[in-house]
């Protein structure tokens, strides 16, 4: 399988103290790290893809521990994960789908006991296309006052033969979260659901 | 704090590759962004001092956060820009005194020195409307390697009574600089030009 190249990334981080409401005592943080590389599928009908998977893994390492990092280092303050692609319009959506396997598996390498599925969204699109990538609980994806989303994209990306990749965590709930349901203190945490 | 923040973002991006070649070191540069409320929305009123102090508060909270996220002593970066998008219900001239007046003296005690003028733009607008920074070096506008912009959005700003205002710096120019003209290995630095 072909090397992955890196043409550029991006780290966002967005904190918010209120949305009208009450000020929060701690405000709520989503952070997103980007990445721009080439797709060696484009332009073409490939078959076999999948061995690219792996050779995503280490760059997916990277992202999380770089968006950990922009969180304020230290893992277990993510509370909230979800993770997306764009591909460039030389691509397919089946590109995106690579992004799967290592974007999740560096999430919960990097955060540990994160037993929900990470929940994603693709799409193909051009240069400066807004992805919202979906965000739920990193224990219990039934938590409802995590489920949240984060809009990202960069104006230069993605070309038409590139990809851009993106994983997002947040802090804690949504910064007014009062809709009822399943509560973070009520996790049993067997399942990744509940 | 006399601003009344409803959130912060952070952009830091970073090239590592242009066309092909390889930019080494990677281009990086950072934006910090706030979201406050407009005091005079909606209504006429012919002293904006308020918006000026407002705007010294954020010239050294954006610069810190922007530098901080460069992971870079304030000295080293090699240029910047600000801007503002006022909302529908405010005017351009409330962008005008967050700007203009006080903005610049906390930024460059921030960053140092800082003799040129800082490049900035300002626009009315909704949520999501984009930004687009413009960029110069920070002792000698005529830098032509250092000519540049970047482009923010934040998909839920500014709301009609709000005002996003940003900040950007870099430790670094293009990422391919090829077209003359004053070097930053020239500079005289004694009136911001050359």
């Amino acid at each position: 399988m072909p090397e992955v190249q890196l043409r550029k990334r991006v780290v966002i981080v967005e904190e918010v103290f209120h949305e009208g409401g009450p000020i929060a005592t701690k405000p709520l943080r989503r952070g997103a790290a980007l990445a721009v590389i080439h797709n060696p599928f484009a332009g073409k009908y490939a078959s076999e893809i999948a061995g690219f998977m792996e050779d995503l893994k280490p760059l997916g390492l990277e992202m999380a521990k770089s968006l950990v990092t922009a969180l304020g280092d230290d893992p277990t303050v993510v509370e909230g994960y979800g993770k997306g692609a764009i591909v460039g319009q030389t691509g397919e959506l089946e590109h995106g789908a690579l992004w799967h396997v290592p974007g999740g598996y560096a999430m919960r390498e990097i955060l540990g006991g994160a037993k929900a599925i990470v929940p994603s969204t693709k799409k193909v699109g051009g240069p400066g296309t807004r992805l919202d990538v979906p965000i739920t609980h990193i224990k219990a994806s039934y938590v409802r006052s995590h489920f949240d989303s984060m809009e990202v994209g960069i104006a230069d990306a993605p070309r038409a033969d590139e990809i851009l990749l993106a994983l997002v965590m947040t802090t804690g709930p949504r910064i007014h979260a009062r809709v009822g349901g399943l509560k973070a203190s009520e996790i049993k945490g067997e399942d990744g659901l509940r | 704090m006399k601003a009344k923040i409803r959130k912060i973002v952070t952009f830091v991006e970073e090239t590592h590759t242009e066309m092909g070649q390889a930019v080494n070191p990677p281009t990086r540069r950072a934006a910090a962004a706030a979201v406050i409320e407009n005091p005079f929305a909606g209504r006429f009123v012919q002293d904006l001092t308020e918006l000026m102090e407002i705007g010294e508060e954020l010239g050294a909270l954006l610069t810190e956060r922007a530098v901080t996220a460069l992971g870079i002593p304030g000295p080293s970066a090699e240029s910047y820009g600000k801007a503002a998008a006022v909302g529908e219900n405010g005017e351009l001239e409330h962008a005008a005194a967050l700007l203009h007046p006080k903005l610049g003296t906390p930024v460059r005690k921030v960053l140092g020195k800082g003799a040129a003028l800082i490049p900035s733009s300002k626009k009315r607008g909704g949520p999501g409307v984009s930004l687009d920074i413009p960029l110069g070096h920070k002792d000698a506008a005529f830098v032509r390697s250092h000519f540049d912009g970047m482009e923010i959005r934040l998909h839920d700003a500014p709301r009609a009574n709000e005002i996003l205002v940003a900040i950007a710096v870099t430790d670094s120019g293009r990422p391919l600089p090829r077209v003359g003209g004053l070097t930053k290995d020239q500079i005289r630095g004694e009136d911001g030009l050359r």
